[in-house]
């Protein structure tokens, strides 16, 4: 199970990463959101963590564009920013789930195995 | 007596504004009560000062012209009187002088014939009662009348000197030989051998006192003679009888015309009283008048003037009461409504920019959490699934506790977050059990210190409320709050949640705490209002509580008992309709 994470903050995102390997996933990390659109051109991850608040772009500019593209592609938003409008939105624009940081690991992978069956 | 005037106009003025005192006379409106005593005041002088100089004008004008008309009336009417009695007084005279004159002295001497003038003068003039001839001694040498006074000898006597020395003489009544009231007229005259005699006739008094009596005067009027030293000649009612002295009325100066002056009756009452000397005679012509009758009119005209002044009076002043209390009402309800409309918008710009900073401090302290909480959780990975650190347990312990103080600090933020949302409008549905729930998670540690007990009451049936969930939120927490600042260690507070009529749910909120007086009860919802201000209290809570509830079409009442507790009833429409209000969407 592959899953591409995707946040400005390095120092979380690694952690994440590290834990969610320790659990048996495969991870890529991006610091942004044209980062993460590069790597889903070049290799075709089904599962994606996502933040909202990001530099360059907006997470939810990137979870519709990842939508549109590959709408079989399951995003996870984990947002520190997050309120009711913003969650509304991301379900709306076809979010698996909306989690708010800090996160708990293992209702995070609770949900990307779910995701991952949802995807494929 | 201007000390006890002052007094009393103060007396009456507190009384006055205690009984009519305009809706915004309290402190809070000084300046409308000053504005309203002004304007009232200087419209009702304005008004009323004119008219008050008028009716007084009229008043004195009126009272002047119709008394100077009725002095003028009894000055005109003693006038005709003295005429009528002097002329008749002179016809006699002229008749006896003319007796004297064409009949010879030796013919009057003769009884017989004296009876016959006496006859002719009755007949031509009348009220001649006899007739008498005195020669120059004073001896009466013929009678003729109902009297026998034959030889009298009236020499020495006051009358007959008069006669001799003044040729002519009229007397006043008295008694005299024959002991009945009479007057006399004399005239002296000379016989064929030079010597005096004079000619002398009584005279009744009915003819006198009738013609004083056909002037048919009313009732508490009367004119009557008296003589210069003040006794009363004719019949004069109440001012003494005939030959008694004059009662009350003091003889007047001699005048030569028709005079008047005011005197006082037996009773005190005030009297005009017109008088005339009467020429050649001793008499004086009386003509009095109750004043209290001549100025009759006066009174009709003056209760007239009175109740005009005192309609016009009265319906002037309570149209300038009622209008300036009623502008003045006006502009400070206005002026109430555009303070608590700012008032409003102050709060909720407050609340507004308290939840920006909340909703920025829980945002901004997310992110770093999520690190600790990422590095922390892969320490705990590492124990779990590295063999190499899978005996260190204290190290497990350690991380475990990291870890619950970054889901402590987690549940915070998101709490923080929830709450702030308030000051944004939206409508969603909330289920009255959790948001009650979420508030006293805020509490439950305080709650614990000081061994409260929370009872929570909300039946499973209760419906969820579409409504403002950050505003309920604050409400309950406001509430809440409050029943903990009212009890005391070890005490209870009881939240109590039904079903009413009308679509609607009402949360009761009770504590055995201290209470609230009457007196305080009434202000508690009003803003700045607070009992606590020495332990921070700032007077708004309850307050803001209210508009929220009014806010979301609710209702809030207080019950209280000293030393028993309070009550707060919050009675909320289970679908809110109206959330949107001015200047409440900007936050």
């Amino acid at each position: 199970m592959r899953v591409l994470l995707v946040d400005d903050e390095s120092q979380f995102v690694e952690a994440l990463a590290e834990r969610l390997q320790l659990r048996g996933f495969e991870t890529l990390v991006a610091n942004d959101g044209l980062a993460a659109l590069d790597l889903l051109e070049k290799d075709r991850v089904r599962l994606v963590v996502l933040d909202l608040r990001m530099p360059e772009m907006d997470g939810l500019e990137v979870l519709r564009r990842i939508k549109e593209k590959w709408p079989t592609t399951q995003v996870i938003i984990a947002t520190g920013h997050g309120d009711e409008e913003d969650r509304r939105k991301c379900l709306e624009l076809g979010a698996f789930a909306f989690l708010s940081k800090p996160v708990n690991i293992k209702e995070l992978s609770h949900l990307l195995k779910e995701a991952w069956s949802e995807a494929s | 007596m201007s000390e006890r005037f002052g007094s009393f106009i103060k007396t009456l003025r507190s009384r006055l504004i205690a009984l009519y005192r305009p809706p915004f006379w309290v402190d809070r409106a000084r300046r409308y009560c000053y504005i309203w005593a002004v304007s009232v005041s200087l419209l009702a002088v304005v008004s009323l000062m004119p008219l008050t100089l008028m009716v007084l004008y009229v008043y004195d004008s009126s009272q002047e012209a119709i008394y100077k008309e009725n002095v003028l009336r009894i000055l005109r009417l003693t006038s005709n009187t003295r005429r009528t009695v002097t002329s008749f007084l002179e016809q006699r005279l002229n008749a006896l002088r003319f007796t004297a004159h064409v009949e010879s002295y030796s013919y009057l001497e003769q009884n017989d014939h004296l009876a016959g003038v006496l006859r002719n003068l009755k007949y031509g003039f009348g009220s001649i009662v006899d007739l008498g001839l005195i020669n120059a001694a004073g001896v009466q040498v013929a009678y003729a009348g109902p009297f026998d006074l034959k030889g009298k000898d009236y020499g020495g006597q006051e009358w007959f000197e008069k006669t001799l020395e003044e040729s002519a003489y009229i007397s006043d009544i008295f008694l005299g030989y024959r002991g009945v009231p009479h007057q006399i007229v004399a005239v002296k005259s000379t016989n064929e051998q030079g010597e005096a005699f004079v000619l002398r006739a009584s005279l009744d008094m009915e003819s006198l006192s009738e013609i004083l009596h056909s002037l048919e005067l009313s009732e508490r009027s009367v004119s009557f003679i008296i003589n210069r030293e003040g006794i009363v000649q004719t019949p004069s009612r109440r001012y003494g009888n005939p030959l008694e002295k004059v009662c009350c009325i003091p003889v007047p100066e001699y005048a030569e015309h028709t005079q008047i002056f005011e005197a006082k009756g037996e009773q005190g009452q005030p009297l005009m009283v017109g008088y005339a000397y009467i020429a050649n005679s001793p008499f004086i012509l009386l003509l009095v008048k109750e004043k209290s009758e001549i100025m009759q009119n006066w009174y009709g005209l003056r209760k007239n003037l009175i109740i005009f002044f005192s309609g016009s009076f009265v319906v002037i002043f309570l149209v300038f009461y009622v209008i300036p209390t009623y502008i003045i009402q006006s502009l400070y309800e206005a002026e109430q409504t555009h303070a608590r409309a700012i008032q409003r918008l102050e709060e909720t710009a407050r609340l507004a920019s308290l939840g920006r900073l909340a909703a920025g401090v829980a945002h901004e302290i997310n992110n770093p959490l999520a690190i600790i909480n990422e590095k922390a959780g892969l320490v705990k990975d590492l124990i779990i699934f590295k063999e190499e650190y899978k005996h260190d347990k204290k190290l497990e312990r350690l991380i475990d506790s990291v870890l619950e103080s970054v889901e402590r600090c987690g549940a915070i933020t998101k709490q923080l977050l929830g709450f702030a949302r308030h000051t944004e409008v939206s409508v969603s549905t909330v289920p009255v059990r959790k948001i009650i729930r979420d508030v006293l998670s805020f509490l439950e540690k305080e709650a614990s210190y000081r061994n409260i007990t929370l009872n929570l009451e909300i039946p499973d049936d209760l419906p969820p409320l579409v409504t403002d969930r950050g505003k309920v939120q604050q409400i309950f927490l406001n509430l809440i709050n409050n029943a903990f600042q009212a009890v005391g260690d070890g005490g209870r507070i009881d939240i109590v949640g039904r079903r009413v009529d009308g679509g609607k749910i009402a949360v009761r909120v009770s504590d055995n705490g201290c209470g609230i007086s009457d007196e305080n009860l009434q202000k508690i919802f009003e803003p700045f209002f607070s009992t606590k201000k020495d332990s921070g209290g700032t007077g708004l809570g309850l307050s803001i509580t209210y508009g929220l509830v009014q806010r979301l079409g609710g209702q809030i009442a207080a019950e209280s008992e000293l030393g028993k507790g309070t009550t707060f009833t919050v009675t909320l429409p289970v679908e809110t309709k109206e959330v949107r209000d001015e200047g409440l969407t900007c936050g």
